[in-house]
């Protein structure tokens, strides 16, 4: 187990992908602040896209799950590793920073 | 009969005897102050104690607590703003009972405890034109205690920037036989002039110099580096999505972050879509900050302001051609007059709601704080009597009435009235709810009614970062719940939505994404911030805008 800062949540998301990504280097968007979060899209192994989110709001993962569903439906990646460091951002940020990363991967 | 006239005569003679030599003319000498009002009061007098938005008078609010109980008690405190924890001291002390106001922001949670513990009664909670015309009904005062900057010799006030209420705060009481007492920041001496006269001394009986200049809130700065890119991505469908479809030349914005980005972004959003001209030349506003990148860029003809704004003294006054000023060059705001316009001469008026509930309705009422709302329902909400028509007026209220039929269709147009909210506040509390916490405070606090800020008839769009609901489209209440969960995003209002139904009002251009409009999210980006900081608005105005020290953070 990694340790993390007290008050953290992990919460962890795994969607079947229909659109391969040819490989590509990694892409960071966002910062942690306060409202804010930063995403990092790595290449994944698989099909999938794995969703794991760190998050100092507790208690919002049906919230999550339904920013990253239409996030998949909008994007459907597959192969792709996304991680999300959270400080309480509004799921219109979220939604906004994880379509910023997708518009920045490439080969 | 004369007995008004004979009433004030008789106080006003008890005010000769009882302050002698520290009454000269109308002047009054500042120490003094508590034995005037000890003679011009009566038990259970109504008086407005002058407490504005903005403008306060604290020095005859700090006298007011000071009475003997025994003696003067029972007021009845009619003003719009209980702003100062004088305006309360009061009625805790025993002085006052009764209390008919607009706003209480502020001391709002204070006065909730009074109330649940009695120490005072609420006549109404009005709105400030509603108040205002009562003061000529019957919530006349009988003695004012007013705010200004200077007096002459005669007792003529030159009110400055910040009139706010005070016209109308004098006119209905001097024209009672009432008696009106003037704090003010300077005495001139025989032969001075003021800069103009904003209320003749004819109206005014007594002058006293304060022994600090009146307190003013700088209520109306943002600074644009607080606004956020979601803001941005609502200004821009505010823009593309609702000032450009109608065509919005006359309008009024609410106060916040979410209109200070609108402003922010017409000088570049709004002109690369070849706006500038077209909407936002004519504002019921006060002089927000905000605006002066739009002003230097030519987009404003004319600004009617409430108050003023601390700061803007210098600017104002070198864009005379833009806001109403004196021949002195210095702003003449009015609170009634431009509370009049926001409602009658405006074709939108735009603001942002603490909590909307399923049909519209909209409140900033939280539990445990009575605050009332100002004058957000004389601006959000369809004005009845107007009959002039505009482009904007007329086209939203052919969408109002396309589905009617009989009286409800007869041809008339319609105020548009946005709420602009994001659908998650701070620490991801929702702002729409299946219901408003006003009905536990209408049930908390005995209200008549309960509290609701802009009725969700009156509402006509609902600006989300999701998109924008277009109630006058919808020919039913299950289409307008629909509508506005369609863009409640991810509360429990937005996900319990019926998806199907949704995309039914979308294909009908009722709901309508940003993808809809043309716009694209990752290009909503602070960049197309006209300016990005208190410097920048600084910089926009020529150096003339000198924000509060508080603001100062470069």
């Amino acid at each position: 187990m990694t340790p993390m800062p007290p008050g953290l949540e992990t919460l962890d998301f795994r969607f079947a992908g229909t659109r391969a990504v040819p490989s590509f280097a990694p892409v960071l968007v966002g910062v942690v602040g306060s409202g804010n979060l930063e995403v990092m899209l790595e290449p994944g192994d698989g099909a999938d896209c794995a969703v794991r989110v760190q998050t100092s709001a507790r208690g919002f993962a049906p919230i999550w799950q339904a920013v990253l569903d239409d996030f998949h439906r909008r994007h459907g990646l597959a192969g792709v590793r996304v991680s999300i460091n959270d400080m309480g951002a509004t799921p219109a940020v979220v939604s906004l920073r994880l379509d910023q990363a997708v518009q920045e991967l490439r080969p | 009969m004369d007995t008004k006239a004979r009433d004030r005569a008789a106080r006003l003679a008890a005010a000769r005897e009882a302050l002698g030599a520290r009454l000269a003319g109308k002047r009054v000498d500042t120490g003094a102050i508590v034995d005037l009002l000890h003679a011009v009061l009566r038990p259970g007098d109504r008086v407005c104690l002058e407490g504005n938005n903005q403008k306060q008078a604290d020095f005859l609010a700090k006298a007011l607590v000071q009475l003997d109980p025994a003696r003067i008690h029972d007021l009845h405190l009619v003003q719009s703003v209980i702003a100062l924890p004088e305006h309360l001291d009061v009625f805790e002390r025993g002085i006052a009972s009764l209390l008919d106001f607009s706003f209480s922001g502020p001391q709002g949670a204070r006065l909730a405890k009074l109330l649940s513990a009695g120490r005072l009664r609420v006549g109404a909670i009005h709105t400030y034109l509603e108040l205002f015309a009562r003061y000529f009904v019957d919530l006349t005062p009988k003695v004012s205690l007013i705010a200004a900057q200077a007096a002459d010799a005669h007792g003529n006030l030159y009110t400055g920037p910040n009139t706010e209420d005070t016209p109308a705060i004098v006119e209905a009481t001097a024209f009672s036989g009432g008696i009106v007492i003037a704090q003010v920041n300077e005495l001139l001496p025989e032969g001075g002039a003021l800069p103009r006269v904003d209320v003749p001394a004819d109206w005014v009986d007594m002058v006293v110099l304060a022994p600090t200049p009146h307190f003013i809130e700088p209520l109306f700065t943002r600074d644009p580096a607080q606004i956020s890119e979601i803001q941005v991505l609502m200004a821009m469908m505010a823009i593309k999505g609702i000032y450009a479809e109608y065509g919005v030349q006359r309008l009024n914005h609410g106060i916040g972050f979410d209109t200070a980005a609108i402003e922010l972004l017409l000088p570049t959003y709004g002109e690369s879509l070849g706006l500038k001209g077209k909407i936002c030349r004519h504002w019921a506003l006060n002089p927000h900050p905000a605006l002066i990148p739009a002003i230097e860029a030519g987009w404003v003809e004319s600004v009617h302001s409430f108050g003023s704004e601390l700061g803007m003294e210098d600017y104002l006054r070198a864009r005379s051609d833009v806001f109403f000023t004196g021949p002195d060059g210095s702003l003449r705001s009015n609170r009634a007059f431009c509370q009049a316009a926001g409602h009658y001469a405006c074709d939108l008026f735009i603001g942002s709601t603490l909590q909307m509930d399923l049909m519209g309705n909209s409140s900033t009422a939280t539990l445990g704080r009575i605050a009332g709302f100002g004058g957000a329902p004389n601006m959000g909400a369809d004005a009845r009597g107007r009959r002039h028509a505009s482009p904007a007026w007329l086209k939203a209220g052919q969408e109002a009435r396309a589905h009617q039929r009989g009286a409800a269709a007869t041809p008339r147009g319609r105020k548009l009235v946005v709420q602009m909210v994001e659908t998650f506040r701070e620490h991801m509390q929702p702002a729409f709810v299946e219901t408003l916490d006003a009905w536990e405070l209408q049930r908390q606090a005995g209200m008549d009614l309960p509290p609701i800020m802009i009725y969700g008839d009156d509402v006509t769009h609902v600006l989300t970062e999701e998109g924008i609901a277009n109630l006058l489209l919808c020919r039913d209440d299950a289409e307008r719940e629909q509508a506005i969960r369609g863009v409640a995003g991810y509360t429990a209002v937005g996900l319990g939505r019926d998806h199907r139904a949704a995309e039914n009002l979308r294909d009908r251009g009722v709901i309508r994404r940003p993808g809809d409009l043309g716009i694209d999210p990752r290009l909503a980006t602070r960049n197309l911030l006209a300016a990005r900081g208190m410097r920048d608005l600084v910089r926009a105005s020529g150096g003339l805008y000198r924000p509060p020290k508080r603001f100062r953070n470069w």
